[in-house]
């Protein structure tokens, strides 16, 4: 789009601008402050420098989190976006059932994450839980608290049954807002289906999965209550992410400083991350 | 019924599986959910759900979060319009930058952010009030609903806005009348999206109030540590947060599920 | 392959269960399109063109009645099946291609041949002036440029029986209006495809077809030829609508076969014709054929609008205006004034309808 020079745009953002950095920019402040200090009891300040933040990245448990989340955070990916996708794709576009749908789709998206934790955390339990009994009925054998991978398997199936539906309401909004002449002229030139989803929708959802993608990223990224709930990290730390490691260091020490450089390498790796995927994805846009 | 419409059937079954075994926890005592495997309550209650509808602190913390979730998500999306809208039509200083900053800031985990913001609210004088959570809840929802809304918008093309000023709109008149129900999808899903974030978040909502605007995620985390989890009360409690959500996705369907249908007969 | 096109006693109605006239969006209407003709469709917002334009592509299926091509009856047909192409108010294009992939699509859709696809998308790129353009993706066009874009895909097959146009203007920049427009009357007269073009800007329309179809509340008021409907309009819409100014129209009566106007007798082209079965009677006469005379009808001069060329005047009697077109060099009274009327161009309409 052409768009127009104009400095006075910025009245339109400002309030927005106000808000968000009310709320972000002291608190982050704060942080920082505390990530470069070490304390000896209460107002004890002393300046560490990179101290902490060296810790924490020569740490060997720092490590094992942050590759466990990356692969959750991929698995969760590759699944909850092409499904999230495709279930869009296949949804009336018209009629009553559209409303039906997405209410119950929603549902999911409405549940606090530690009732999440908690259904999930007794309904995988072998002995009186649906999906428990379920699949050792089905011949597994299945105990997520004491194999990690089914604690893998649980926990991922309960991320995809919780998140999969914003996937599918963002990528919905987006094809219901292409408007109906593109499908007209697509028939008008005899397109076949898979044309018009390759030319069509594809390029037009591009917009709306990257938000999905970002957005997905980003919450797994810091996925925390579930998880907690439901395996508390276990069994082991085999589901101890990397949310999961922060908050035992922060609980274990006295001093912040330590949880505090781990917050702020944490925010520096999703930001690295976000700015790779948006750039990527929005690389053909003038924007 | 078409075809592929087995896909988002199969989908939904899947969803309502555990919502079932949801709600069918919420019908029975602790006791028989952690005793043995039932499909349904074999032992019927409905104690669960009259507690919470008849200890004040339960249905105020209902309240509670209902006000402070309506507040931010009425106060992110408006605010986030007119952003939006700059962002989507006009260049200017430092747009980019502001644009990804503006995202940057979901981008940090809750909890080491948890004592700086206590200490901020308190400092500016509103703990313990829904206005504390609503403005706190902006951090990560307005960003969230500027981006959604800058999409949809860019979706529309400039000329639209132009043919109305030629027909004699005044901006505003052109913003309600004609542009904002072009992007009635991303409307829709920007509310929704708000509140759910906003009505889903435990720690900060915790942390910045005490007694008078205690929401029901700290009385759900209450549940679970005073004597193990009272399960069966976690599960009512559980299934009553669906209602407000549900009726919100109903009242916004129509947005969502709107086409867009650009210029005149 | 061209076509002729024949709407046969159609009627089209958004609503379920249609009632009252109000109802139906087109009203039972017979049309016939001739074999390369080149046709606006000209009508008010709302007046049931782009229903028409869509029932006649496919996208609409009509509530009742039938359009056949060359005879053969295509009611249950697609749109690929009518092989017809359609260019739409904003520009529809397929943004990750290349120009030249854009026009060569529908070709490839169809099973055409490599050579030959090259060579029409060559002949048609060519024609529009894209041929510069055609590596580049298509979604880095100006708006012209993709509005033509979606006009190439449709001449750049051969099969193509009719092509539809659907206020194709509208979001082009003013000065480039005009470029685009004469490029479609060349394209016309060079294809020789029937074309049929929606559109309600009376400029437009008039200077782009052959054959005008004027409609109005989901009835077609009259089809003729530019000149037809500015000279001899059959409905007091017609008159109104076209030309700028419209057509004046007066309330009158008819009195020994004289229509009589503020209560003075003005001669007439038909008014001989009417029968005396009443109805709500008007003259009307254009600006142009009003002019200052010593004698006739009183009115007041009240404001005059230089054009350049000519000037707009206008003249009230009895709470009536009248207004007039001046030629420049032609004085102007002020104040009270008498004007006639052209007695051959002056017509006699009841209910709106011309009496004949």
């Amino acid at each position: 789009m052409n768009k127009l020079t104009n400095q006075r745009a910025w009245w339109f953002v400002l309030p927005v601008v106000l808000l968000v950095a009310f709320n972000a920019i002291i608190p982050l402040m704060t942080v920082v402050n505390y990530s470069v200090q070490e304390s000896f009891g209460e107002n004890m300040f002393f300046w560490s420098g990179v101290r902490w933040f060296e810790e924490v990245l020569r740490s060997e448990r720092f490590h094992s989190a942050l590759w466990r989340q990356i692969l959750f955070t991929g698995i969760i990916l590759v699944i909850e976006v092409p499904l999230g996708l495709a279930i869009a794709l296949a949804m009336p576009r018209k009629g009553p059932w559209v409303s039906v749908c997405l209410v119950l789709m929603a549902l999911p998206l409405l549940i606090p994450w530690n009732v999440v934790g908690a259904m999930w955390n007794i309904m995988a339990l072998p002995d009186i839980g649906l999906l428990g009994r379920g699949l050792n009925a089905l011949g597994f054998t299945y105990n997520y608290t004491r194999q990690p991978f089914a604690a893998w398997f649980t926990v991922v199936l309960m991320d995809v049954w919780h998140w999969t539906s914003l996937v599918v309401l963002l990528c919905y909004a987006g094809l219901v807002s292409i408007p109906d002449a593109y499908y007209q002229a697509a028939k008008i030139d005899a397109a076949r289906p898979w044309a018009v989803f390759r030319y069509i929708q594809l390029p037009k959802l591009k917009y709306v999965l990257t938000i999905a993608i970002l957005l997905r990223f980003m919450d797994s990224f810091m996925i925390y209550t579930e998880v907690v709930v439901l395996t508390g990290g276990g069994p082991g730390n085999s589901t101890t992410f990397l949310s999961i490691d922060l908050v035992k260091t922060a609980l274990g020490q006295f001093d912040l400083g330590p949880a505090a450089a781990m917050s702020l390498i944490y925010f520096l790796i999703i930001l690295l991350f976000s700015w790779l995927f948006y750039t990527l994805m929005m690389r053909n846009e003038a924007r | 019924m078409r075809g592929r419409y087995w896909v988002p059937l199969v989908y939904i079954i899947f969803l309502m599986l555990p919502i079932y075994w949801l709600l069918n926890m919420s019908f029975k005592t602790t006791n028989e959910i952690l005793g043995g495997f039932s499909l349904w309550p074999h032992s019927f209650t409905i104690d669960n759900y009259r507690t919470i509808f008849t200890d004040p602190t339960w249905y105020n913390g209902y309240i509670a979060s209902l006000e402070y979730v309506v507040i931010n998500t009425v106060l992110s999306v408006a605010a986030a319009l007119p952003a939006a809208y700059a962002f989507s039509r006009y260049r200017f200083l430092g747009d980019k930058h502001l644009f990804f900053w503006l995202l940057t800031n979901r981008m940090a985990p809750p909890a080491v952010f948890a004592l700086p913001f206590y200490q901020l609210y308190s400092a500016v004088g509103l703990f313990d009030t829904p206005w504390a959570v609503a403005l706190a809840h902006t951090l990560f929802n307005i960003p969230l609903a500027v981006w959604i809304l800058e999409g949809f918008m860019s979706g529309v093309p400039k000329e639209l806005d132009e043919t109305a000023y030629v027909d004699g709109y005044s901006f505003w008149r052109f913003f309600f009348r004609i542009f904002m129900p072009t992007i009635a999808a991303g409307i829709g899903v920007a509310c929704f999206f708000c509140f759910m974030f906003s009505w889903v978040e435990l720690l900060l909502a915790k942390t910045l109030t005490s007694v008078a605007a205690k929401p029901i995620a700290a009385l759900m985390t209450k549940t679970a540590s005073t004597s193990g989890y009272q399960l069966g009360l976690l599960a009512a409690a559980g299934s009553l947060t669906l209602i407000p959500g549900a009726v919100v996705i109903y009242f916004v369907r129509n947005y969502i599920a709107k086409g867009f249908a650009l210029g005149r007969v | 392959m061209m076509a002729n096109i024949r709407l046969q006693d159609l009627r089209h109605s958004y609503v379920e269960n249609p009632k009252s006239d109000a109802d139906w969006a087109l009203k039972r209407l017979t049309i016939d399109w001739a074999d390369g003709g080149a046709y606006a469709l000209l009508g008010p917002s709302g007046c049931g063109k782009t229903t028409l334009l869509n029932i006649i592509s496919g996208l609409i299926r009509p509530t009742e009645g039938r359009i056949l091509f060359d005879g053969r009856d295509v009611t249950d047909a697609s749109p690929e099946e009518r092989n017809i192409a359609q260019v739409f108010q904003f520009p529809v294009i397929y943004d990750t291609m290349t120009v030249h992939d854009n026009l060569a699509f529908p070709l490839r859709n169809r099973g055409v041949g490599a050579r030959e696809v090259e060579e029409r998308v060559r002949e048609v790129a060519e024609m529009l002036e894209l041929d510069t353009t055609l590596k580049e993706r298509a979604a880095g066009l100006t708006a012209d440029g993709k509005q033509k874009i979606s006009l190439g895909r449709g001449l750049a097959r051969s099969d193509v029986n009719v092509i539809m146009f659907d206020e194709p203007l509208t979001v082009i920049d003013p000065h480039l209006k005009w470029v685009l427009r004469s490029k479609l009357k060349e394209l016309h007269q060079r294809t020789r495809r029937t074309m049929i073009y929606v559109t309600h800007d009376q400029t437009e329309a008039l200077t782009f077809a052959d054959q005008v179809v004027v409609m109005n509340e989901g009835e077609i008021v009259q089809t003729g030829t530019p000149i037809d409907l500015f000279e001899r309009p059959q409905h007091t819409f017609v008159g109104h609508f076209i030309g700028s100014p419209g057509m004046n129209v007066l309330p009158c009566e008819v009195a020994g076969g004289r229509a009589i106007f503020a209560g003075l007798p003005v001669e007439s082209a038909n008014a001989a014709a009417y029968r005396g079965d009443g109805g709500r009677l008007e003259l009307g006469v254009r600006p142009e054929f009003v002019s200052f005379a010593e004698t006739g009808i009183p009115v007041d001069v009240m404001k005059v609008l230089d054009v350049g060329r000519h000037r707009i005047v206008e003249t009230t009697q009895a709470g009536f205006v009248i207004k007039m077109l001046v030629p420049e060099d032609e004085p102007i009274p002020e104040g009270a004034a008498h004007v006639r009327f052209a007695e051959d161009r002056t017509r006699l309409y009841r209910n709106g309808w011309l009496v004949t």
